[in-house]
């Protein structure tokens, strides 16, 4: 055997774990969800092909107003985690001196290391009737009575922009980070007030790290199943709520894999469109967090 | 003018504090109830307990005594135990085929190693799900095996976690290996050290910093892990489906709450792990 039929070997060796993850994990369960999704069941276990679970789809109101609602509801909380975290990051990334910059940032990420299930959790104690926001109103006099918070929009908005704060925060801090000072002052040498220089330098800077962490955000809002249902109780019809209900309550799975596809072209396109308008590509993004 | 910057500033920073004080008030509320003697998790407050972890009988059944949770826990550990050792196994491997290796398409391949990471969970779990029925199910009309493992269970857990959180420690080694440099290795083979020595002595040691947080970040993401596992889940029930089924039931008692903070300092001194092995990587 020569060199280059062992460099050859080595090579292949080096793919294998690559190619089983890729095709065994990713793109056969893919393939074999977009088949089922294309089986429509006309008796007890006789099935024939056609396109009956997504024009099903089409015609139930309520299905697509699920989606669009969760699609509606993910871009608000990707936009509110935007403008929640960029003050956030930028004062970590540029303001904050050499040594608290370190601990801040270690500080916002606390919460990434606690499962989605105890922050839904936290925010369930607080937010509920007997919970202590509703204690601590009585207590100073505004209301008379316990209020319940839980159980709206409101509070599946507030836990989801909390879920995904961190998301957004990382990849933007990283960017203002690698961002040199003199461009600000530049900025200001050159006349321009302090929201003038927001909007030519820093944020044209940050774009790769504003794309990365909505599209994360956005991806981990869409698809997220445990805030909604704690949060927003029975009735805050998530996507993934309707395809878990098809597939584990009605056993439904031809019906649950069409929904999942939906979803999954759904962020997709969403996602493209955003690389598309910002002109960034996926490894540029998502890699670099 | 200097006025008006520091009054910006001093807003600035009181909407900083605000900011984490947003942070640490759900773990705040979800730790806080872990010591109160009380049935339930909420107010009044009604003295301070240790009872939640370590009281043996019902109705105030302390943590460290529910065999439910100790269960999930352990099932938890299995799981994340598997899940880190693959996942950093294929991540260094990806880092050395994506660094090291020229091969066609090798952009695309790049692309498609991401790609995982921008899959919801949830679909995730319902496609890998969907195909080890399909496989299952055929075997058992046709041949009439009982493929028991394809069926939900530990197995599929572990293979669905593994899916998307190889792409995390593949990103994680690969980003490390791109730093190395080619002329230590070329320096061990000049001296006369075999392939599989160098890779022994020189490569993988440079590698360990970063397999040792990438490992660490598996465990912890496996442990956290929901969406995908919803779906995949068994009799074997971890931690998280555990917690949950009883979160979804009303009136659970303050035990969940005590699971909650202990779940906090384990993660957080895994996580104070992974900050010390990243600056061992600056110095060395």
């Amino acid at each position: 055997m020569n060199r280059r039929d062992a460099r050859r070997l080595a090579l292949i060796l080096l793919f294998m774990p690559f190619a089983l993850w890729i095709a065994l994990l990713i793109l056969l369960p893919h393939i074999g969800m977009g088949v089922l999704s294309l089986r429509e069941k006309v008796g007890p276990r006789q099935y024939e092909f056609g396109f009956g679970n997504y024009i099903d789809f089409a015609q139930e109101p309520i299905y697509w107003n699920t989606l669009l609602r969760t699609g509606s509801m993910s871009l608000l909380v990707t936009a509110l985690a935007l403008i929640i975290g960029f003050p956030i990051a930028y004062y970590i990334a540029k303001i904050a001196g050499r040594r608290s910059r370190g601990a801040l940032f270690l500080l916002c990420l606390v919460p990434l290391w606690v499962s989605d299930l105890i922050r839904a959790y936290g925010w369930i104690l607080l937010l509920r009737e007997t919970g202590i926001i509703s204690g601590a109103l009585q207590y100073v006099g505004l209301v008379s009575q316990p209020v319940e918070m839980l159980y709206n929009d409101a509070a599946v908005i507030v836990g989801l922009v909390y879920t995904v704060m961190l998301f957004m925060i990382v990849p933007l801090t990283s960017t203002l980070d690698g961002m040199d000072d003199a461009m600000i002052e530049a900025g200001y040498n050159l006349g321009g007030n302090g929201f003038t220089v927001l909007r030519r330098i820093i944020i044209p800077y940050a774009m790769p790290g504003i794309v990365s962490g909505c599209i994360i955000v956005f991806m981990l809002t869409a698809g997220s199943y445990l805030t909604p249902v704690l949060l927003g109780g029975k009735n805050s019809s998530w996507f993934t709520e309707t395809i878990y209900e098809q597939f584990i309550t009605r056993y439904n799975w031809e019906a649950g894999a069409a929904f999942g596809f939906l979803l999954l072209a759904f962020t997709s396109l969403v996602v493209w469109l955003g690389l598309r308008l910002s002109g960034q590509s996926l490894t540029s993004t998502v890699a670099r967090s | 003018m200097r006025r008006q910057t520091q009054i910006f500033l001093i807003g600035y920073r009181a909407y900083l504090i605000a900011f984490f004080i947003f942070l640490a008030a759900p773990l705040f509320a979800a730790s806080m109830f872990a010591f109160n003697d009380s049935m339930f998790p909420a107010l009044p407050w009604r003295g301070f307990t240790l009872d939640w972890f370590f009281n043996d009988t019902e109705p105030k059944l302390g943590m460290f005594y529910d065999q439910r949770l100790l269960r999930g826990l352990y099932y938890s550990f299995v799981i994340a135990c598997w899940v880190s050792a693959l996942s950093v196994f294929v991540g260094t491997c990806n880092a050395f085929l994506f660094v090291r290796s020229e091969f066609p398409a090798k952009n695309f391949f790049y692309i498609m190693m991401i790609v995982p990471l921008v899959i919801p969970g949830v679909i995730l779990g319902i496609s890998i799900l969907v195909l080890a029925s399909t496989i299952a199910n055929g075997a058992d009309d046709r041949y009439g095996i009982e493929l028991g493992f394809l069926r939900p269970g530990l197995l599929l857990v572990v293979l669905g976690q593994f899916s998307f959180i190889t792409t995390i420690t593949s990103l994680v080694i690969t980003a490390r290996m791109r730093k190395f440099d080619v002329a230590m290795e070329e320096a061990a083979y000049n001296l006369g050290a075999s392939r599989l020595r160098v890779l022994l002595t020189v490569t993988l040691p440079f590698l360990r910093p970063a397999m040792i947080a990438a490992g660490i970040v598996a465990f912890l993401v496996s442990f956290e892990n929901f969406n995908t596992t919803l779906f995949l889940v068994g009799s074997e029930a971890p931690l998280t489906i555990t917690m949950f089924d009883r979160m979804a039931k009303v009136g659970s008692t303050p035990v969940l709450n005590a699971v909650s903070l202990f779940l906090m300092i384990a993660s957080g001194l895994l996580a104070l792990v992974t900050v010390l092995v990243q600056r061992d990587r600056s110095t060395g």
